[in-house]
């Protein structure tokens, strides 16, 4: 019979009244957030970071900014290069991600967070002390090690730089290990990926390989 | 001198006048003690309008919020209970603006006729025992003759403005007020016929029955008609945000806009408190000498949650087939009711005129078969014109040279 | 005294509540009907083709999800087929599945939003809406978990997909294909068969099949027109060659069958992603390809999927070098809105409005 429908939609609308709403109200709720979330505040650890500038130059919109000098401390032991500019115009930024996803030693991550503003477009260049001091929740997004490793950045658990790298590439942190920094064995309960105990804190610089892992990332990365 | 308003009075009938009256009497000169007292249940009127409005627009909101699935307004105060008052200080700290060619004083008239008809119509309307602020023997009369009021506020809108939407809305509105008015006027005789009465004060007392029961169809005829009158989807081509943006009030900001709002939710509320007076019993109910006014607002809190239900729930109508609903439908429904009810009351009533509670019994059950049998034989006299025609899945795709022989 | 009437010349839009976006219809009217249209776009003309021409393969991705932004899956689909064509590479299986399912899962958020602006533009208050965003908001966060964005997703990449879905993803997924049904039915009990709807949209506005044909409309709009030309049947990409469903048709083209053969389609997409759930098996989800890519000079491919609005394309050219020398994009909203002439006149203002949210354009894929 004719409005017998519009009868049953008054029926379906009466439904959803009764219904608890599916909206949340925002700042005292939040919807879940997934780990690979794509947010804001680049993690970025200047312990595993070449300047290569590989993000700089893959990104869509040419945001981020690179100038490094060579090193004097120990060019040979594979310090090549120190950074001293790396500003990342976040106001312009897109987060697609193609810097994490081009950043070979897994030294780029995407933030987590989505929550950050300014009153001029010039406030919203990260440089490099923002980036030295933000909070390390590195999100899960082209990182498959920590992925696996079930590591979900919105619980709050900040990582360290010798936790976040792939295994294969633990030239790296053994080197940079005995280099310039000790690695802070601080928070028991750190989720460490790979085997933690292996190589940490050992002063051996080892040059051959260097070259050997220079040629994994780049398959790696392909 | 007697500090009592004298019983012949017309003015003795309204509770509220008397009250005031009789308390400032003593002091002042009789024609001063009219006048305070008229100042008096003026201002209660209009704050009760305004008051009304402003409860009325949070309740829609909220309700229109749980109907869509989320939580509605509820930063500001308890539940968003101040959320009006939040936009009225919004409201009236905007720019106030007027189009540049705009007919300026029809332009600036234009909210005051608007709301004036809404305030005006309440002053009839009971709201307990005694309690109706003027108590006019020929109430509905005057409810019609007020509200057709705003028919001409809308086409100076429009006019005024000096802006096409505008104008499209406004003569959409125009159009649609004054084809409903007939439904509506010929729904309400059958309420009077009934009743005996044209006075609102009368009808309720008429009521033993509710109206309800009595005149199914002309309350379906009079809810479909004053929503329409009022704007609200699925009748709302005046205003229709997703073509004319917002239609006759286009231009309006600032404080005009505010007070437009004012009317049109004002007449809601007036539309609710109108329908629960006649149809629903108005203040009557169980020891309706002292709750009344509990009574009557749990009535028109009814009634304004099913407009608002409706309003959450229904697509507009096009202006054609707007006009075709009032004079192909609901015309032909409130003519049918009009009939029913007239052979009704000739030959129920008794020597004096007067029908029994049991009459009224009669008549609902006669009345209720005649709005089932109308409105069904009406359906299915349309429904070939809306029938959905199922389309076909086909099993698999056409082959591409079937593009060769359409082509 | 004769009445003298005129028409009313209207601009509606650019900045108007239904026009999808900054769209400008300039409409003459005698009363209520509509004498004439004239469509005026470019307001969100933001220079894509032209800003691919500077950018690698890969960094194009991330144009594309800013052409259609309510079906960004698919348009990186378009794309990274069209790159593939140009490469002459095959996706690895797992990430023909895995596009396929995203891509699907785009269209039913696609064509929810389509209906609720649909509904919109018949000037409900939102209810229908709001119920179909409540949907689309789970596939969005679907979105998420996979890819770490909701709307412009930039999920997948040339020779696949960027990462295999998360453990997590599958019991959500399944999740949502239990949820969505009782979710979708109550949409569809609202709307459907409401009479209200009917009235305005049966028969309104009638695109005959020829029309539809000669002006290379695509998409839902041709099929509810009656010819059942379906990119995933005619030229299957992907891994639509492996899954089973049907393409629905109407038969009048008007408003309605255009709003009934999006709601139907949903409910194929939902086959489809059922079916690939079940077929999909563990591997590789992205070909090794190096990072910044290189066509042979002269190459040239047109790579072409239906998208939720209609076919979409990418002509690429190479000259050899890393990013593209043309690259041509087909958008389907731009194309069906070239009917909007034969659609509109002689109609009323109010299904004027009503059939532009049946085309359902979108001004980011129109304007590019």
């Amino acid at each position: 019979m004719y409005g017998l429908a519009m009868a049953k939609g008054m029926l379906v609308t009466l439904k959803n009244f009764a219904k608890k709403p599916f909206t949340v109200q925002y700042p005292e709720e939040r919807v879940k957030q997934h780990p690979r979330f794509r947010g804001e505040e680049f993690v970025w650890y200047e312990e595993r970071c070449t300047g290569c500038a590989s993000c700089a130059k893959f990104c869509p919109l040419g945001i981020i900014k690179i100038v490094t000098s060579p090193s004097e401390t120990a060019p040979l032991q594979g310090d090549k290069y120190r950074l001293e500019v790396f500003d990342i115009d976040i106001s312009r930024c897109m987060f697609c991600g193609l810097c994490v996803e081009a950043c070979p030693y897994d030294a780029l991550f995407m933030g987590s967070g989505f929550e950050q503003s300014a009153y001029s477009r010039k406030g919203r260049v990260i440089d490099i002390d923002q980036l030295r001091q933000a909070e390390k929740l590195p999100s899960t997004y082209f990182r498959p090690q920590l992925e696996s490793a079930s590591y979900k950045p919105q619980e709050g658990q900040p990582l360290d730089w010798v936790d976040v790298g792939r295994e294969s590439w633990r030239w790296h942190e053994r080197e940079k290990a005995g280099m310039r920094l000790q690695p802070s064995d601080a928070s028991p309960e750190a989720i460490s990926i790979g085997s933690p105990d292996e190589g940490r804190g050992v002063v051996e610089p080892v040059n051959e390989e260097i070259e050997e892992a220079g040629t994994v990332s780049a398959e790696e990365t392909t | 001198m007697s500090c009592h308003l004298a019983e012949g009075n017309i003015l003795h009938d309204t509770l509220m006048y008397r009250v005031v009256y009789d308390f400032v009497c003593p002091v002042l000169p009789a024609w001063l003690s009219y006048l305070v007292a008229g100042l008096a249940i003026m201002i209660i009127l209009v704050n009760m309008v305004l008051l009304g409005a402003a409860v009325f627009v949070w309740a829609e909101r909220r309700l229109l919020g749980r109907f869509h699935n989320r939580i509605g307004p509820n930063r500001w105060g308890p539940f968003g209970l101040l959320q009006p008052i939040a936009d009225l200080i919004k409201l009236l700290t905007k720019e106030d603006l007027t189009p540049a060619n705009a007919d300026r004083i029809t332009f600036f008239a234009v909210p005051i006729v608007m709301v004036m008809p809404v305030i005006l119509v309440l002053a009839v309307v009971p709201f307990a025992k005694d309690t109706a602020l003027a108590n006019l023997n020929v109430g509905v009369l005057y409810i019609l003759a007020v509200t057709s009021l705003t028919s001409v506020a809308i086409f100076m809108a429009g006019w005024s403005s000096n802006n096409r939407y505008a104008m499209f809305g406004a003569i959409r509105g125009v159009a649609v007020l004054i084809s409903y008015e007939v439904p509506v006027v010929l729904c309400l005789l059958g309420v009077v016929m009934v009743a005996g009465s044209m006075s609102l004060s009368g009808i309720v007392a008429a009521q033993t029955v509710p109206f309800l029961l009595v005149q199914p169809l002309a309350l379906f005829v009079f809810l479909a008609g004053t929503s329409a009158e009022l704007n609200r989807t699925p009748f709302d081509v005046a205003e229709a945000e997703s073509e004319l943006v917002a239609g006759f009030h286009i231009e309006y900001s600032g404080v005009k806009f505010a007070l437009i709002q004012t009317a049109e939710i004002g007449g809601v509320l007036t539309a609710c408190a109108v329908t629960a007076t006649l149809f629903l019993g108005g203040w009557s109910g169980p020891a309706a000498s002292y709750l009344g006014w509990l009574w009557f607002g749990i009535k028109v809190a009814i009634i304004a949650f099913i407009f608002v239900w409706v309003r959450a729930t229904f697509p507009r109508l096009r202006i054609d087939q707007l006009m075709a609903l009032a004079w192909k439908f609901l015309l032909p429904l409130s003519m049918i009711n009009l009939l029913a009810t007239t052979l009704e009351v000739y030959f129920l009533r008794s020597d004096q005129g007067v029908l029994s509670t049991n009459d009224l019994w009669i008549m609902s059950g006669i009345n209720l078969v005649v709005a089932v049998t109308s409105i069904a034989l009406f359906g299915i006299l349309i429904r070939d014109k809306v029938r959905p025609s199922k389309p076909t899945i086909p099993a698999g795709a056409v082959a591409p040279a079937a593009l060769g022989e359409v082509s | 005294m004769p009445i003298r009437t005129e028409p009313m010349t209207i601009n509606l839009g650019p900045q108007h509540p239904s026009t999808h976006g900054v769209f400008r219809l300039r409409v003459t009217f005698d009363g209520e009907e509509i004498l004439e249209v004239e469509p005026i776009f470019g307001y969100l003309h933001r220079g894509t083709e032209k800003l691919a021409e500077e950018r690698n393969y890969v960094q194009i991705v991330t144009l594309t999800d800013r052409l259609d932004y309510v079906s960004s899956m698919i348009n990186n689909q378009a794309y990274c087929i069209g790159v593939e064509k140009l490469l002459g590479v095959e996706v690895p299986l797992r990430g023909q599945y895995l596009r396929t399912i995203t891509a699907e899962l785009q269209r039913i958020a696609s064509h929810l939003m389509g209906i609720g602006f649909f509904m919109q533009d018949l000037g409900t208050l939102g209810t229908p809406l709001m119920y179909c965003f409540r949907t689309r908001e789970r596939i969005l966060d679907l979105f998420e978990m996979l890819c770490g964005a909701r709307v412009t997703v930039s999920y997948m990449r040339p020779g696949g997909v960027f990462a295999d879905a998360p453990e997590d993803f599958w019991p959500a997924l399944a999740r949502f294909m239990e949820d969505w049904e009782t979710e979708f039915g109550e949409i569809e009990q609202l709307i459907l068969e409401n009479e209200i709807v009917l009235m305005r949209c049966r028969g309104v506005s009638p695109l005959p099949l020829e029309t539809a044909i000669n002006c290379s409309v695509s998409g839902p709009v041709l099929r509810a027109s009656g010819l059942a030309w379906d990119w995933r049947k005619m030229d299957p990409y992907d891994a639509y060659d492996k899954v089973e469903f049907d393409v629905p048709t109407a038969t009048n083209g008007d408003n309605y069958d255009r709003f009934w053969v999006r709601i139907q389609e949903i409910h194929q997409s939902a086959r489809i992603i059922r079916q690939c759930v079940e077929q999909i098996e563990p591997g590789e989800v992205r070909l090794k390809l190096p990072l910044v890519l290189r066509a042979e000079p002269g190459a040239e491919a047109y790579g072409r999927v239906e998208a939720s609005k209609g076919e979409l394309a990418f002509y690429l050219v190479s000259d050899g070098g890393i990013s593209p020398y043309r690259c041509k994009i087909r958008s389907p909203s731009q194309i069906n809105l070239t009917v909007t002439e034969h659609l509109l006149v002689g109609w009323k203002l109010a299904d004027m409005i009503v059939t532009l949210g049946s085309l359902d354009i979108n001004m980011g894929e129109v304007d590019r």
